[in-house]
């Protein structure tokens, strides 16, 4: 930065800084980020509609799984120890539905299973059939690898098999027991000398509904019970004379269970083993963002209007006649402020909006500490990034009513359309949240998404069409072409 | 006498052509546009064709809060509203001949904007889905409300701009503050998670609420009940007229 160029950032902040309106509306920012988070006063079990379907009890507590996700981890498990190294196989004749209506849910699991204890969250790896995505072989709940596609019956039946040796767990599976397929071998950590190895089976809610709200989803449905015929179970390396135990893990719900029939088992479970899609994403205490938006694009868009509407501008570039390093200084000092104002009220809008969330007992979606710093120095970017936008658009357009307009219906119209709007078809909205400057907002999310859980990913629940990054270099995009274009013409049209 | 001035100001300003031709515009082929990507495959689809028709609004609703806010806000913004004061002493007068000018304006364009949506839905809508046989008359009285209100929606959105901008004195805090009650308030009211205080925000916003107008389907749920709800943003655009007119009777130009 050259001793000139400071200057010039120095007398646009000086005549900032100077306008008692515009520090207002920045300091304003601030507080709205803050003041709307401590609006929320979410209680967790609330009902979605009264009258409407009965809300299952979701977003209240969650394990923790062996990578700090949450997990959902309720399923019925039929074990027995398995003490250091060895194996267990199973061939499974049939998965299908034994309680509730309609039908079984394609991510409907059961299997073999290694885990570390019959506590929620501890580590597993699993071979399994699903009833709609062939066998899989699941471990510590965020991996999945997929086995051979098809549904299992018992005319074609899948041969399943977990070994153990030492951390590393092989999962492999036949269609006849004879010849063997690997199809993952994973290391888990943390599993015991003795761990817990048995059938298990589980299903998530067969007619699950979700209602949709901006960052949050309620799911609600029957229960429903999934049963598997598992026959030719063997254990190696369990401790002799052991019989079979049977265990709901993550609390009991009624039909749940384990019949013998000579050697066949059949295990009757419900639930899921699976990363856990509900609970409040902590990006929710940053909706204020939204008001904060408008107060920076108006300040930004007026920056450069004024100057227009008072005539000041021709002394400005009598001064400086370097037109696109005036516009680049604005930029800068604009982009600083309310960047500032979007990180000072961010912070203070998460930690306190999360505390706030606790308090009443809403569990908060684990976030890595590097994750909330992304999300909020992310909105606090794109607050800059609009500001400089208003600023470009106030620098064509010389006018602050289109200025101000215009940036607000790109970037937050389209978002208010993707989330809000019920008419308009999801493949729409997630197409304005990719292709709009609204794009940016994905810079907040700190959820993930995960192929092998039926949710419902959409923008209302904080899940984006594009990638953090992704989305945010969207916005950037725009706002590069605009500067670009506003230099342009600043420099081609009399001022 | 002031309405005429009034009338030649606004007439004679550069944009006016420009915002009334973008009002219908954005509202007919916004609208064509999610005529065209809808599809309703079943009777009990849910969809409400009306609103379908109509999504153009939540654009060009922008453009007539532009209409609104520079109608009183340039005046302030150049310094001819001590002009047009000096000229006119009848503050009020003033305010009342530019509530007419913009509402007759609004009204034409806006006419003519819902004119456009409602053939772009006659002509598109059909082939979609919405078809007789799954229940959907494409013109019968809740369908004439829904677009005739949508008139009257953006004539009192015009007002309420007005009354912000004579308020505010200031035609960019006016934007800022209106775009604000139309687009944000829907997506702030979500933290409110109680879902009783979730209903009266949708009963109270001016977006949420005067849109209710536009509901053909399903009418037993919603949170308000069409006319009521556009009551309420009559009563937004009714408490902004007032706030102007205070500002502009009590205080200096």
């Amino acid at each position: 930065m050259t001793t000139d160029f400071r200057l010039l950032v120095r007398s646009e902040w000086t005549k900032f800084r100077t306008v008692r309106g515009w520090v207002a509306g920045i300091v304003i920012a601030a507080f709205l980020m803050v003041g709307i988070a401590l609006l929320d006063h979410s209680e967790c079990g609330g009902t979605v509609t009264p009258g409407g379907p009965v809300v299952m009890g979701v977003g209240c507590s969650a394990p923790l799984g062996p990578g700090g996700v949450a997990v959902t981890d309720s399923f019925y498990f039929a074990h027995q120890p398995l003490a250091g190294n060895g194996s267990i196989t199973a061939r499974v004749t049939s998965l299908t539905l034994a309680g509730g209506h309609g039908s079984l849910s394609a991510w409907s699991k059961a299997g073999i299973i290694i885990k570390a204890s019959t506590r929620p969250g501890s580590a597993y790896a699993a071979m399994l059939v699903t009833a709609g995505h062939g066998v899989r072989m699941q471990y510590d709940f965020t991996g999945d690898i997929a086995g051979r596609q098809g549904a299992v019956s018992p005319a074609s039946p899948r041969w399943l098999r977990l070994t153990r040796s030492g951390d590393t767990i092989t999962g492999s599976e036949s269609a006849d027991g004879t010849h063997w397929t690997t199809v993952g071998a994973v290391r888990l950590s943390g599993l015991p000398a003795i761990a817990q190895a048995g059938l298990f089976a589980a299903t998530p809610g067969a007619s699950q509904t979700t209602s949709q709200s901006v960052t949050g989803s309620s799911a609600a449905g029957a229960l429903t019970l999934a049963a598997a015929r598992f026959d030719h179970v063997r254990l190696k390396g369990s401790q002799p004379g052991r019989a079979w135990a049977g265990d709901a893990v993550g609390g009991s719900s009624p039909g749940q269970g384990l019949r013998r029939a000579g050697s066949t088992f059949i295990v009757t479970g419900t639930g899921d083993i699976a990363p856990y899609t509900g609970g409040t994403p902590v990006e929710r205490t940053l909706l204020g963002a939204f008001a904060a938006l408008i107060a920076v694009i108006v300040v930004g868009a007026m920056f450069m209007t004024s100057e227009y509407r008072r005539g000041l501008i021709r002394v400005t570039l009598s001064a400086s006649p370097g037109r696109v390093r005036v516009l680049a200084a604005k930029a800068a000092v604009i982009g600083a402020l309310a960047f500032g104002a979007g990180l000072a009220g961010g912070t203070a809008a998460l930690l306190l909006g999360e505390r706030l969330l606790r308090s009443n007992g809403n569990f908060l979606v684990p976030a890595t500490p590097l994750t909330q710093v992304r999300a909020v120095a992310g909105t606090a970017a794109v607050l800059a990034l609009a500001a400089v936008l208003a600023l470009a658009l106030g620098t064509m357009l010389r006018n602050s009513a289109g200025a101000i307009t215009g940036v607000t219906v790109a970037i937050v119209l389209p978002y208010f359309l993707a989330i809000g709007l019920p008419t308009l078809p999801a493949a729409i909205g997630d197409w304005l949240l990719r292709v709009t400057p609204a794009a940016g907002f994905a810079i907040q999310q700190t959820v993930t998404r995960y192929p092998q859980v039926a949710a419902s990913y959409t923008p209302g629940s904080g899940y984006y069409p594009l990638a953090p990054w992704a989305g945010f270099a969207v916005l950037c995009g725009y706002v590069a072409v605009a500067l670009t274009l506003a230099g342009f013409m600043l420099r081609r049209r009399d001022a | 006498m002031t309405l005429h001035a009034e009338w030649t100001k606004l007439r004679t300003s550069p944009g006016t052509a420009w915002l009334l031709l973008a009002i219908v515009a954005l509202t007919a082929t916004l609208g064509a546009l999610a005529d065209a990507a809808t599809r309703c495959p079943s009777a009990g689809c849910g969809l409400d064709p009306a609103r379908v028709g109509l999504t153009g609004v939540y654009l060009s609703q922008a453009v007539v809060v532009i209409l609104g806010a520079l109608a009183i806000g340039a005046e302030y913004n150049s310094g001819m509203i001590k002009v047009t004061l000096s000229a006119m002493p009848r503050r009020l007068n003033v305010l009342a001949a530019k509530a007419v000018i913009i509402t007759g304006l609004v009204l034409a364009s806006a006419t003519l904007a819902v004119l456009g949506s409602l053939s772009a839905g006659l002509l598109i809508l059909p082939g979609r889905g919405f078809t007789t046989a799954h229940g959907f008359t494409m013109v019968d009285g809740p369908v004439l409300r829904a677009y005739a209100g949508t008139v009257l929606y953006l004539a009192l959105i015009g007002l309420l701009s007005l009354g912000a901008a004579a308020a505010l004195r200031d035609t960019a805090a006016a934007i800022g503050i209106v775009l604000g009650l139309l687009y944000v308030l829907p997506i702030v009211a979500t933290v409110v998670s109680s879902a009783t205080w979730h209903r009266h925000l949708e009963q109270l916003a001016p977006m949420t609420a005067g849109l209710a107008i536009q509901d053909t389907v399903g009418l037993r749920d919603l949170p308000i009940t069409p006319w009521a709800g556009l009551g309420v943003l009559a009563a937004w655009a009714a408490a902004a007229l007032l706030a102007g007119a205070l500002v502009l009777r009590l205080r200096d130009a």
